[in-house]
Parts: structure tokens; C-alpha cells; sequence
């Protein structure tokens, strides 16, 4: 087994609003190893964006409680003064946003936002960062990077953007790399590519990487290992194999049902999980995923099922996902009502 | 960059030709004239009509305007009625103290408004973000000449710091110079300053909940660099946007403060020259302060595309 990079234990994270304390993330736990790439994934607001910029701690500190461990290289970061966290960040752990448009600035050049970093942590020169900034260029896949660096990311195309804001990310050459639907914002060839590039990377620099995204096919492609999502809990963690051949966890099934097949020419009929997300102020009280769940019963209604070992490399947070799958196995599965 | 700057100045010539025609109509259309007030109570209508005649003022109001405006654009505003004196001496010989006393408002207004405004967005919600947006409330809420009599009394007179009124040439000495601003430059300068404040600290929180100030934080920058590089560049378009308007107004609200402190600029030229219809010398302040104004806007925007690089594009 190799060795672990990052392990966050019982994470949870409130955030002080007018409306009163509200808890994004509800007891988390996970583990990173070196060099793997984890999935992340969930329907948008399951607190995947919380998660990610709670182990670099980004909230303002006034406005957030951490609670639990996350401890990366075996140091707990929720410790740190934030003068060693601001060391951490964009060195040895660094992070890809969504949208490049916005998360670039405006008013830098591409090549100021990448040398910033390599200044800062490496000590570098700012004619050395430069320097490294066309190389990361050029290792990204951009075209004529002598170029694009003193250019400013509203002359980039989309891609290009996402490209160059890789290319901040691992300047220098971080161990854990959290990206956070990287490829949302993009078209589908772009997509393949920004995908392909971090497969690359991942390979050449052998960077652990969280991948986070609402879109399980990107996962099945990328991703190593997988853990869902559903309002601030991990619900099923397994390989990837695994977790496409016989899904746990109700929520895991909806998900997979969900994925656009291509049949012939036409999509199949997309099967989409009834309704909504609950609020944070209006979780359920026992499983989170009870008030959307066919199976759900009394018990479900009441208590909240733990995060239960199925396997060695498989967990998930349900009452009944044995009897499920019993039931599917014995043929019984009843045709969803959708 | 040249060839844009040429067609901003060109496209500035219609405003100012619009104002040319209205403020000559206003002080013509308006009741009273030079030659009444030169000649005095006691002059027959027969003296006055006389007199109008040789001044031209009895030919017709569009004559009037061409042979006024064909002086203009040659540099030539014309002389006053009452003054031994050219338009344009007029102009110079007062314009010092008001734009020294406007720069010094600017200054002290920018001094104290950026910082606060940026204090203010970093500690949002917090008891020192409520003063800073009540005193800022208070700041555009007081009329100035309030404030200016509030503070000669306390200053100048009461605590006997600052001198109450009158002014002093630079060429005098800079303290003694300034010493007769201070006063006046804040009491002008306080709703410039209330107005930066809250833009600052506007722009400021909107620019602090961007993706790229996350991203910034995430590269591990320091929190003084994401706020005084990578905030502060892109929040200054808005505050630029405030300080090139109230800077005009620097200049035009000066009249009042003048007055207050006694100092002889451009406010005071004005009030005494519309007294005595003195058209050449109004005509002729309202189109160089327009002038002022156009050309501050103009720097403006060029500092606009300097600081913000998709300006920049577009303009080309
Ligand atoms: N700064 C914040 N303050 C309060 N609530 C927040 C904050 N950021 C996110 N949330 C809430 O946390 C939940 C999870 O959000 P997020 O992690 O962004 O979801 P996603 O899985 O789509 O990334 C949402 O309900 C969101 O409203
Ligand atoms: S615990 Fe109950 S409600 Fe929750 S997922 Fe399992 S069956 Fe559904
Ligand atoms: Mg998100």
C-alpha cells in the first residue's frame, strides 16, 4: 500500500450565516494516498466545493468552525497558525477552481500569476519564475507559451484558460492537487483534453489528486477511487470498478441511472433522482437522503445510518443497502416508479 | 494610444460647444447688464441704452455669440467689463488658489477615504465597518459651508491652530501656504471623502468575494498581498470613477468655501463678476471649468485602460 498523503478524519464544517450556524459538511472522513486520483462526487450544492476549501482552510476564519482532523503528511492543519497554513497553500497543496474565467485575475498576465507562487515558496528570482511559467506553459499543452505569458487571461480561449491555470496550480509541483470540477466550464473535446492532461501529470509528477465533479463518467474515466457525496456526508466510498458494477448506496444507483448513455444516435431517456436537495437548515433527521430514498422507512426516517465497512475497499452509510441488493440479486427488484 | 487620445480630445469639442451656447444664452437672457451696473442707479435709459449700443449689446443675441465664439477658438475670451483686465488674466490670476485648494481637498479626502473604506470591507459587519458607514453617512449628509464655519470656529477660533481666513501664494512658503487651506480643503473635501469611503469599501467587499481572490489565497499568498495587489488593482476602477466626478465637483463647490474662507480663486471671480453681469468673465470661467472637467475625465479613462488590461483592448 503506498503512503498516506492526506486523511481527514470527522471533518465538519460550520459556517456562522444571519440565518443562524449551518453545518456544510457533516462528518467526513477520507483518505488520500500518494500519487492516486479520488473522485469526488455529488449533485451541486452536497457540500463538495466546502469540503476541498476546508482542507486548505480558505473561508475567513471569523466566518467558520473547523471541527475534526486533516491531517496532511501527519500534521493536523486545523493547528496551524495561518502564516504555516499560507505556507502549505500553493506549494505543497494547490488548487484548481471551476470557472478559469473568473478565477484568474484579470488584471495580471498569465505569467505573473504563475511566477507569483514560484516566487513566494521557491524563493525563485522573478526572471527564474518566468522562465519556469513558459515551461508549465509548455507542459500544459499550450501553444506559443513565450507568448501567452505576458498575455492576460481574457486574450486566452476557455481551454487555454484552464490550461493556464494548471499550469499556476503546479508551479510548484504540489503533492495533493484539489481540483474542483476543473471541467464543468468547458466543452466535451476540451474536457477530454484537460482530462487527459491531468492523467499526464498525475503520471509524471505522481501527485496525489481529489477530483471533484457532479458527472460520474468523468470519474469512471480519471479516477482510481471514489467517494459520493450527498448533503455534507460521504454516503459510498469504493474503487471505481466496483462502485460501477454494483453501487451500494440507493443515491449511488440514482446517480448511475442518471449518466447520459449513447445509444446508437439518440440519448436514452435520461432517469433523474426525484427531487430536490434538501436546505442545510432543513436536513433530514435521520438518513440525509431519506426524504428522495424509494427504500425509505421508519428507521431511515429516524436515525441516521453510520458509515458502515462493506468491504475492504468499499463503504457506505445506509440501512438497508444489503436487503437492496439481496432483493435486486433475487431477481425482485421492483421497476422504479419514475 | 496616440491616435485615441486624439479622438477623445476631438470628441470632447461638442461638449463643450453645447456649453458654450447655454451658458451664453443664461447670461444674456437674464435680466440686468454691465452697462446699467457700470453707469449706476442714477443713469437715464437713454445713458444706458447708449452705452449698450457701444458694447455691442444691442445687436442681436446670435451676433453676439459668433463674434464672442470666433474670438474663442482663437484663444481670444475677450475683456472684462470692469477689470482692466483679459478674460483670460482674470482666469490665471485667480485659478491658483482654487485648484491648490481643490488638490489639497483631493488629497486629504483620498488620504483618509481609500484606507478607511478598505478597513471597512475587510472588517465587514463589524462595530468598526458601522462607524465608518455612519460617520460616512454624516460626512455626505452635513452641507459644507456648515462644516466650514464649524471648523473655523473650533480651529481657528476656539483652539487658535489654523488661521480663520484669507490666503497665502505658495510662493510664500509651503506651511504658510497651506496653513490657510486645511481648513477649507476638508470642509470641501468631506463629502469627496464620504462618497470614496463607501465606494472603496463597496468595491472592495464585491472584488474580496471573487473566484481569483480565492484562488490568490490559495496560492498561499500573503493577506496583505491579496488585498493591496490583487483586490485593490481591480477594485479601483469604481473608486477612479468617483474621485474623476468629485474632483470637478472640487472645483465647481468651491464657490461657497471661498467665500467662507476668504480666499480669493475662481469662486469668488464668479460670484462678484455674475453681481455686476460681468458676461465676458462668466462665460468665460464656466467654459474653462468645463475644460477642467473634461480633461480630468479624460485622464480618467486613460488611467482606466493603464490599470485594467480589457480596457485597454477594447479601445485600440
Ligand atoms: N461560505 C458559506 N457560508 C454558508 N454556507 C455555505 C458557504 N459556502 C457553501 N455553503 C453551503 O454549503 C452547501 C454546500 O455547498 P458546496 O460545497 O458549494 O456544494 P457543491 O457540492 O456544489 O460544491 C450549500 O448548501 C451551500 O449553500
Ligand atoms: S438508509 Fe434508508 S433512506 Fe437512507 S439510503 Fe438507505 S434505504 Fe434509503
Ligand atoms: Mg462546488
Amino acid at each position: 500500500m503506498t503512503t498516506e498523503l492526506l486523511n481527514v478524519e470527522q471533518l465538519r464544517t460550520h459556517f456562522y450565516t444571519e440565518k443562524g450556524t449551518v453545518t456544510a459538511v457533516d462528518d467526513v472522513s477520507f483518505t488520500i494516498h500518494e500519487g492516486e486520483i479520488v473522485g469526488l462526487v455529488g449533485e451541486s450544492g452536497c457540500g463538495k466545493s466546502v469540503t476541498s476549501q476546508s482542507i486548505m482552510r480558505l473561508y475567513d476564519e471569523y466566518m467558520v468552525e473547523y471541527e475534526g482532523k486533516i491531517e496532511f503528511n501527519g500534521d493536523n492543519l486545523l493547528n496551524y497558525p495561518i502564516k504555516k497554513m499560507q505556507k502549505i497553500r500553493g506549494d505543497a497543496i494547490s488548487m484548481i477552481f471551476q470557472d478559469p474565467l473568473s478565477s484568474l485575475n484579470p488584471v495580471f498576465t498569465i505569467g505573473k500569476q504563475i511566477a507569483e507562487p514560484l516566487m513566494l515558496h521557491h524563493k525563485k528570482s522573478k526572471k527564474e519564475a518566468y522562465e519556469r511559467a513558459v515551461e508549465l506553459l509548455a507542459l500544459t499543452g499550450i501553444p506559443s507559451p513565450e507568448k501567452r505569458v505576458h498575455e492576460y487571461p481574457h486574450q486566452l480561449s476557455g481551454g487555454m484558460r484552464q490550461r493556464a491555470m494548471i499550469a499556476v496550480t503546479l508551479a510548484c509541483e504540489p503533492k495533493l492537487l484539489i481540483a474542483d470540477e476543473p471541467t464543468t466550464a468547458l466543452d466535451v473535446t476540451i474536457q477530454a483534453q484537460i482530462l487527459n492532461l491531468m492523467r499526464d501529470l498525475n503520471k509524471k509528477l505522481q501527485m496525489g489528486i481529489i477530483f471533484i465533479t457532479h458527472d460520474l463518467g468523468v470519474v469512471a474515466e480519471l479516477c482510481d477511487r471514489v467517494m459520493v457525496m450527498y448533503l455534507g456526508q460521504i454516503v459510498e466510498e469504493a474503487d471505481v470498478k466496483t462502485l460501477f458494477e454494483q453501487p451500494l448506496h440507493p443515491y449511488t444507483r440514482g446517480l448511475i441511472k442518471s449518466i447520459p448513455q449513447m445509444t446508437g444516435e439518440r440519448k436514452s431517456e435520461l432517469s433523474v433522482i426525484k427531487g430536490n436537495v434538501p436546505s442545510l437548515t432543513n436536513k433530514p433527521k435521520g438518513c440525509r437522503f431519506s426524504t428522495r430514498c424509494e427504500f425509505a422507512d421508519e428507521k431511515c426516517i429516524e436515525e441516521m445510518p453510520p458509515l458502515k465497512t462493506h468491504s475492504d475497499t468499499k463503504k457506505v452509510r445506509c440501512w438497508h443497502y444489503e436487503e437492496i441488493i439481496a432483493r435486486e440479486e433475487g431477481g425482485h427488484v421492483h421497476a422504479s416508479s419514475t | 494610444m496616440g491616435i485615441y487620445i486624439l479622438k477623445r480630445i476631438v470628441s470632447l469639442l461638442p461638449v463643450l460647444f453645447v456649453v458654450s451656447v447655454v451658458i451664453f444664452g443664461i447670461v444674456h437672457l437674464t435680466p440686468g447688464d454691465p452697462a446699467s451696473y457700470m453707469l449706476g442707479e442714477e443713469a437715464s435709459p437713454e445713458q444706458v441704452n447708449e452705452l449698450r449700443e457701444e458694447l455691442g449689446l444691442n445687436d442681436p443675441i446670435p451676433v453676439q455669440y459668433l463674434n464672442w465664439l470666433g474670438g474663442v477658438v482663437q484663444g481670444d475670451f475677450g475683456d472684462s467689463y470692469f477689470m482692466n483686465q483679459s478674460v483670460l488674466d482674470a482666469i490665471f490670476s485667480h485659478i491658483g488658489p482654487t485648484l491648490s485648494l481643490a488638490i489639497v481637498a483631493e488629497i486629504i479626502a483620498l488620504s483618509i477615504s481609500i484606507p478607511i473604506g478598505i478597513v471597512a470591507a475587510i472588517k465587514r459587519g463589524t462595530a468598526t465597518d458601522q462607524s465608518v458607514m455612519v460617520v460616512s453617512l454624516m460626512g455626505m449628509a452635513i452641507p459644507s459651508f456648515l462644516l466650514a464655519l464649524f471648523l473655523a470656529l473650533i480651529f481657528g477660533v476656539q483652539l487658535g491652530w489654523l488661521p480663520v481666513a484669507g490666503y497665502q501664494p505658495l510662493s510664500n512658503g509651503l506651511w504658510n501656504h497651506l496653513q490657510y487651506l486645511i481648513l477649507p480643503a476638508i470642509s470641501l473635501g468631506a463629502i469627496q471623502a464620504a462618497l470614496i469611503a463607501r465606494m472603496t469599501r463597496a468595491s472592495m467587499l464585491e472584488v474580496l468575494n471573487t473566484d481569483y481572490i480565492k484562488m490568490a489565497r490559495s496560492k498561499g499568498m500573503k493577506e496583505r498581498t491579496v488585498i493591496y495587489s490583487h483586490a485593490l488593482k481591480n477594485a479601483f476602477l469604481p473608486i477612479l470613477t468617483v474621485i474623476g466626478a468629485t474632483f470637478g465637483a472640487l472645483v465647481t463647490g468651491a464657490v461657497v468655501t471661498e467665500t467662507i474662507f476668504n480666499i480669493p480663486g475662481i469662486g469668488q471671480l464668479i460670484i462678484n463678476s455674475i453681481e455686476r453681469r460681468d458676461y465676458t468673465i462668466i462665460q468665460g470661467i464656466v467654459l474653462f471649468v468645463t475644460l477642467i472637467y473634461v480633461t480630468i475625465n479624460l485622464i480618467i479613462d486613460l488611467l482606466y485602460g493603464f490599470i485594467d488590461p480589457r480596457v485597454r483592448l477594447d479601445s485600440k
